[in-house]
């Protein structure tokens, strides 16, 4: 998370190739969004199209789910950028949580 | 650095969100929020993972009887557009564009209100067709708080861009409010995460059986 602050002696020029490596960044970013898009569809289908067993559903819709995640994490909210270290600590570490908590209610609770 | 300061394109930073260490010290600390809401959502699903399905008797509806594949995916493509939308907002803001950044933000917050309605409409039809509600059963009580608890981060973020928006119009972007507006964003997003989960994991898994 460095200070990305201007040193060039003609702003204007740097301007122009901020502008340009923006612009570029941005164009990752719809790239991305539309395979999220194809995913969604891709898991949709294989709940609305009939003939699918459920053990083949259910794994591959998680793992599309789990694709699309990594793509909205490091892409749309930044984490392929350098300096997220920390951020990432703080993500995993809630996610180890989150799923060991998800492992015991599926294999304690019975009713 | 002065953060009330008036910038030009070319003296804006390249990442005015991090420019000052006020901006740094809330991305940072956002993030470890992120992680709380995490273990929150994860508790959650767990939850409803463990009662799914299990209800008082035969004639109490059940996962496949209750959700529909139009209003999920209509709901989802809502919320994903939402998420490229908040995108653009911050891709303007980067290049100092207040008015484009705004516009966005105002498309991004009429598709959360859409996504609302729809999960608004959804609950009512559950409860009126189904008597599928909140204290009908396990199953009810576990769904309602997973979806519900979403549904409120949804209003949530909705409060809080559109209370960003109109605490800046007059005043334009500087280094004091784009770290407020990019955390915005990040919410939204994480919003969107945790949706990914939700139509996946409750609804998609749940029509499957």
């Amino acid at each position: 998370m460095a200070n990305e602050q201007s040193n060039s002696a003609n702003p204007n020029v740097d301007l122009k190739y901020r502008r340009k490596k923006n612009a570029e960044e941005m164009k990752h970013q719809v790239l991305s969004f539309t395979l999220m898009i194809f995913f969604t569809l891709l898991a949709f289908a294989a709940v609305g199209i009939e003939g699918f067993s459920h053990w083949f559903i259910k794994p591959v819709i998680l793992l599309l789910a789990v694709v699309q995640v990594i793509f909205q994490l490091y892409y749309f909210m930044h984490m392929k950028h350098k300096g997220h270290g920390t951020i990432a600590l703080f993500l995993f570490s809630g996610l180890a949580v989150g799923l060991i908590t998800v492992l015991v209610f599926l294999t304690i609770v019975w009713i | 650095m002065q953060t009330d300061e008036r910038f030009t394109d070319a003296t804006w930073p390249a990442s005015p969100e991090k420019a000052t260490l006020d901006g740094k010290n809330k991305y940072l600390g956002f993030w470890l929020f992120l992680g709380g809401e995490t273990v929150l959502f994860a508790s959650l699903f767990a939850t409803y993972l463990a009662l799914k399905d299990k209800v008082p008797n035969g004639d109490a509806a059940l996962a496949k009887d209750l959700f529909e594949l139009p209003l999920t995916f209509v709901a989802t493509m809502l919320l994903l557009t939402s998420s490229l939308t908040s995108v653009y907002a911050m891709y303007h803001m980067k290049n100092n564009h207040f008015k484009q950044m705004q516009a966005w933000l105002v498309i991004t917050v009429a598709l959360g209100f859409g996504f609302l309605g729809l999960e608004i409409y959804e609950f009512n039809h559950y409860v009126h067709e189904f008597h599928h509600t909140f204290t009908s059963s396990a199953f009810g009580s576990a769904f309602y708080t997973l979806v519900g608890f979403h549904g409120g981060h949804v209003a949530f973020g909705l409060v809080w861009i559109i209370s960003l928006m109109v605490r800046n119009a007059g005043r334009g972007l500087n280094l004091y409010n784009a770290p407020k507006f990019f955390v915005a964003s990040l919410y939204w997003h994480f919003i969107d995460v945790v949706w990914v989960f939700i139509f996946t994991v409750v609804y998609l898994m749940g029509m499957v059986g």
